[in-house]
């Protein structure tokens, strides 16, 4: 076994890549082996760090040293200075903004402490079908000292405290929330867990549930404690299979050790749980219309009040709280209320976990402390945009959410700062969009899924978000008149205003946001029939410049519809009235005679 | 194994399970035992993991290499799927991206076998709620 002293780690992600980063592997592999170290020091590539903002990044271990904006020049002192004499390279350390004192071990970097996983705690760490390595974990201790000693008051007050609001999107304090259902009377009370992850782009929850699922089945437990409720019930789509399967596992193990089941840890508390499974309908995250689809009963939300904590399941006092929420529980009553409430801003605490997709570099799911901003999130540990195009738009709180732009990326991230900006929280789907996606496209993808997914109840959703849809395809079409932006917008407010459940009341959002962000945008299409981002392809028109074509009629063989013509050596023409704009003439043309307005 | 009684018979479990975990008692020499985590939740089980899993079951056993492979859930890195994270005996773990069988000989003929790390590793960006 070869016994290496040192590694140089080098970032090979794609922003440091693009600056150098394999020329520094070259140069410090060189000097290397011009000091003989070949035996004693490694050069390795790693993948994204996620300070793409301060790349090349260099690290060196065992001592942790952290090297930024490191050019294929500094090779050379790196290895005769660090590697060869012991000393770092105080120039290329990297400097605290605050401090503006060079930090050397990136054990105290700020750039550390940008994530910190507290729901995802175990996802990824643990066998999530053994339970042993979850009670290695500190699993189930939580439930035990509660169970043993502490009063359901007092357990509730701990939540209470610790300032947790539900992630499932509305951000409703969990801790009121239990309150609320403790004091209801009633001979029966249901936990649920809303597992019904419906966002397009979100999946921490299934994440949480397929990594770490007796984190869950502990805090319903708990719930089921403090709110006096024997019955705990996982409602989960029916298109999470391994998730159920999971789940299921763990059920059988924690009954197995008397942890769920008769007279839990000896002190006379029952609790099990049972799965009830969902079709994947959108609405069914809402928690009346998914109390209802557990009845057997059609999938629609009822008004509120009566809220499902006063009577619920089956006309019971019901607790609903979100997977990612109760994950969050055991934590805050092994570490208290004190410590998960130095996390985050002022109202909203604690961490959230996003799912980073879209036109970003690393995709993934990520848990930052609340108050985070958009900047760091999208660049600092998504390694910014793909291909280095320009960051344009992010969307979050899914289809109830809006689009957030440049203006916004310095904003912390909490609930109020989110509603504040027309966006909200949502369940952390984040969907990262460049300058080539066209944001009156974005708003019809929206639409489109709220009206695959409303359930017709009400006619403001059922129907206004139709018309909705068509005024925006209008567009898109080419077809729009400006008269219809201001149409769009009282339309959306009237749905805001007058539709059922929380679906309806938000389904306008991403019209809303985007006409406010990217007004220029939508004038563009229906003032000047153009579409900036190129994407909507009925307002496209390829021309031949007639100077620039050689007549080599590679552009007529291949147009799949006949509508280019011209004879051997002399300039070609499209008949616009043909033209499907697939574009194919402009990718085969050889001269840049094709050209696209 | 029988039910658990009390928190204290839970806490003392505690204590049993994780040393047996540390040391994977399991192996007949656990100070020289490789473990191998598999990401495999959904993300990672479309990317291939269960192959990459069952593969690294293989070649170890055929290269005799005392070592432990288990599942674990989505470690977020869904970008370089599948991932997996190996600890060598008294070294911190340390976690590959876009793991496929050529990429499975590689780790273990010189990351396991010779203690050279090799490209496309990840580094750790994140905070735990112990740190």
């Amino acid at each position: 076994m070869t016994d290496y002293k040192m590694h140089l780690l080098i970032c090979g992600g794609t922003g440091c890549k693009a600056s150098e980063s394999d020329e520094i592997k070259n140069r410090l592999n060189q000097f290397i082996e011009k000091h003989g170290l070949e035996d004693d020091v490694q050069v390795v590539m790693t993948g994204c760090f996620g300070f793409c903002e301060k790349g090349p990044i260099v690290k060196v271990l065992p001592d942790n040293t952290f090297y930024v904006q490191v050019k294929p020049s500094d090779a050379e002192e790196i290895i005769k200075e660090h590697v060869v004499k012991g000393r770092p390279v105080p120039r290329l350390l990297y400097t605290d903004p605050k401090s503006e004192k060079h930090v050397s071990d990136s054990k105290g970097m700020d750039f550390y402490k940008k994530q910190i996983r507290v729901a995802l705690r175990n996802c990824g760490f643990i066998n999530p079908e053994n339970i042993d390595e979850c009670i290695a974990r500190d699993g189930y201790q939580a439930l035990g000292k509660c169970l043993t000693e502490m009063t359901p008051e007092e357990a509730i007050k701990e939540v209470k405290d610790s300032g947790l609001r539900g992630r499932g999107g509305g951000g409703f304090p969990t801790g009121l929330k239990w309150e609320i259902t403790r004091n209801v009377e009633n001979d029966q009370k249901y936990v649920v867990c809303n597992a019904d992850e419906g966002d397009p782009g979100a999946f921490m929850d299934r994440s949480i549930l397929e990594g770490d699922p007796h984190s869950v089945i502990e805090a319903m437990a708990i719930c089921g404690y403090c709110i006096g409720a024997d019955t705990g019930l996982v409602y989960i789509r029916a298109e999470y299979p391994l998730a159920i399967q999971r789940l299921k596992v763990a059920i059988r193990q924690a009954e197995e050790y008397g942890l769920l089941g008769e007279d839990i840890l000896g002190t006379g508390f029952n609790f099990r749980i049972e799965l009830r499974y969902g079709a994947g309908a959108f609405v069914c995250g809402e928690e009346t219309a998914l109390i209802h689809s557990m009845e057997g009963l059609r999938g629609e939300p009822t008004f509120k009040p009566p809220f499902p904590s006063v009577s619920g399941y089956m006309g019971k006092p019901t607790n609903v709280n979100n997977v990612e929420t109760l994950a969050n529980i055991p934590v805050i009553i092994n570490k208290g209320a004190a410590w998960f409430s130095s996390i985050g801003t002022e109202k909203s605490k604690g961490t959230k976990v996003f799912a980073l997709a879209g036109k970003i570099n690393n995709v993934g799911l990520i848990e930052v402390p609340m108050g985070t901003t958009l900047r760091e999130v999208i660049y600092d540990i998504g390694g910014g945009i793909k291909d280095g195009k320009e960051f344009k738009a992010v969307q979050t709180g899914g289809p109830s959410g809006g689009c957030l732009t440049k203006e916004h990326l310095d904003i912390p991230i909490d609930y109020d700062n989110l509603l504040a900006v027309g966006s909200m929280m949502g369940s952390g789907g984040m969907i990262v969009m460049d300058e080539d996606d066209c944001m009156v496209s974005i708003a019809k993808f929206y639409l489109d899924f709220t009206l695959e997914e409303s359930c017709g109840k009400c006619t403001p959703c059922r129907v206004g978000n139709k018309r909705l849809y068509e005024i925006l395809d209008k567009i898109t079409q080419g077809k729009g008149e400006a008269e219809d932006i201001e149409r769009l917008k009282e339309l959306s407010f009237v749905i805001k205003d007058t539709a059922l459940c929380g679906l309806g009341q938000t389904s306008p959002n991403p019209v809303l946001s985007t006409i406010s962000n990217f007004e220029n945008e939508y004038l563009a299409h229906v003032v000047d029939g153009k579409c900036p981002a190129g994407q909507c392809k009925s307002l496209l028109r390829y021309d031949i410049l007639e100077e620039m074509c050689t007549g080599c009629t590679l552009c007529f063989r291949n147009c799949p519809v006949g509508a280019i013509t011209g004879e051997r050596r002399q300039p070609h023409y499209i008949d616009q009235s043909l033209c499907i704009k697939c574009g194919v003439c402009y990718e085969k043309c050889k001269f840049n005679a094709v050209i696209l307005t | 194994m029988g039910k658990i009684k009390s928190l204290a018979d839970l806490r003392k479990m505690k204590e049993e399970v994780q040393t047996k975990i540390k040391l994977r008692e399991t192996s007949n020499h656990p100070e020289q035992v490789v473990q191998v985590k598999v990401g495999m939740a959904t993300c990672g089980i479309a990317s291939g993991a269960k192959e990459t899993m069952k593969f690294f079951i293989e070649e170890l056993e055929q290269e005799a290499i005392d070592a432990v492979v288990t599942q674990t859930g989505c470690m977020g890195y869904c970008y370089a799927e599948p991932t997996v994270e190996v600890t060598l005996p008294k070294k911190d773990p340390v976690v590959f991206g876009h793991v496929d069988k050529e990429k499975v000989h590689e780790i273990i003929n010189s990351y396991i076998k010779r203690g050279e790390l090799i490209d496309g590793i990840i580094p750790v960006n994140f905070k735990t709620i112990d740190d």
